[in-house]
């Protein structure tokens, strides 16, 4: 049989991340990035996210919102070097770049959700 | 006479007659310059690195909340830097255009078809906006209560 290939699996991992940063990622950037800093709404309060962080739920939200855009990156990015920058013949270098990067943001958001005190 | 020995009949050579090589013109590394339609690709695979920006903005902050509020109220300093403010005005345009750019491209991806006729696109990913909408006034009513 032909070697089968893994692309399908890194496609749903792009097309899920798409959707969560489609819907999600706006409104974050929104708050966060500009409405707090510059002063448009109050920002919430130090025991207010905390409260809100301790919420088992809101912390699967959070990883969610943190693993799978990371992989919708990872996986664009990769056709955008070999397509856009035609860089294909470096494809190992640039896979373990991409997906191992994304790896690592998805280990380093369940470490800091993990346990919240 | 010899008889005609099978074995060499068998491994009589498969001539083909000759073709040149196909022609394949060069591809030029800016290839994607040359049009708008291809800018506007590019940038659209380019909006993944603003959205991997937002999620190492969200690590961060909640790595500031874990520490105490010193350090978020030093996060919340820290995204008046005016390279900052930059950074995410720029971002956010490109979250958005990626948002834009998503929803639209999923009545092409799932052409939806009632009772054999092809619904119109602007109704298919019309609830794609409106789940945006109220996803987001959830969001911000929670964090900003």
């Amino acid at each position: 049989m032909a070697k089968q290939s893994n692309e399908a699996f890194f496609w749903m991992l792009f097309s899920a991340g798409g959707v969560v940063a489609a819907l999600l990622i706006p409104v974050h950037l929104l708050l966060f990035g500009l409405a707090i800093p510059q002063g448009w709404v109050q920002a919430p309060s130090y025991e207010h996210l905390m409260s809100l962080l301790r919420i088992p739920l809101v912390r699967i939200y959070l990883f969610v919102f943190c693993a799978l855009p990371l992989f919708h990156w990872a996986h664009r990015f990769r056709f955008t070097l070999y397509d856009g920058l035609k860089v294909k013949h470096l494809n190992e270098i640039i896979f373990v770049f991409c997906y191992g990067g994304a790896l690592l943001g998805t280990v380093v958001a369940a470490y800091l959700l993990w346990n919240i005190s | 006479m010899p008889t005609r020995n099978l074995e060499s009949t068998k491994a009589a050579p498969n001539y083909t007659p000759f073709h040149p090589r196909w022609y394949r013109p060069h591809v030029s590394v800016y290839w994607w310059l040359g049009e708008w339609h291809y800018l506007k690709f590019i940038l659209r695979e380019l909006s993944s690195v603003f959205v991997g920006v937002v999620v190492i903005e969200a690590l961060m902050l909640i790595q500031a909340l874990r520490d105490g509020p010193e350090a978020y109220a030093h996060f919340l300093q820290g995204m008046q830097n005016p390279l900052v403010l930059v950074l995410n005005i720029i971002s956010f345009f490109f979250v958005v255009f990626h948002t834009i750019t998503w929803f639209n491209l999923a009545p092409s991806a799932m052409p939806v078809r009632l009772r054999g006729k092809r619904v119109p696109d602007v109704l298919v990913a019309a609830p794609s906006y409106v789940a945006w909408i109220v996803v987001s006034a959830f969001v911000s009513w929670l964090i900003l209560q």
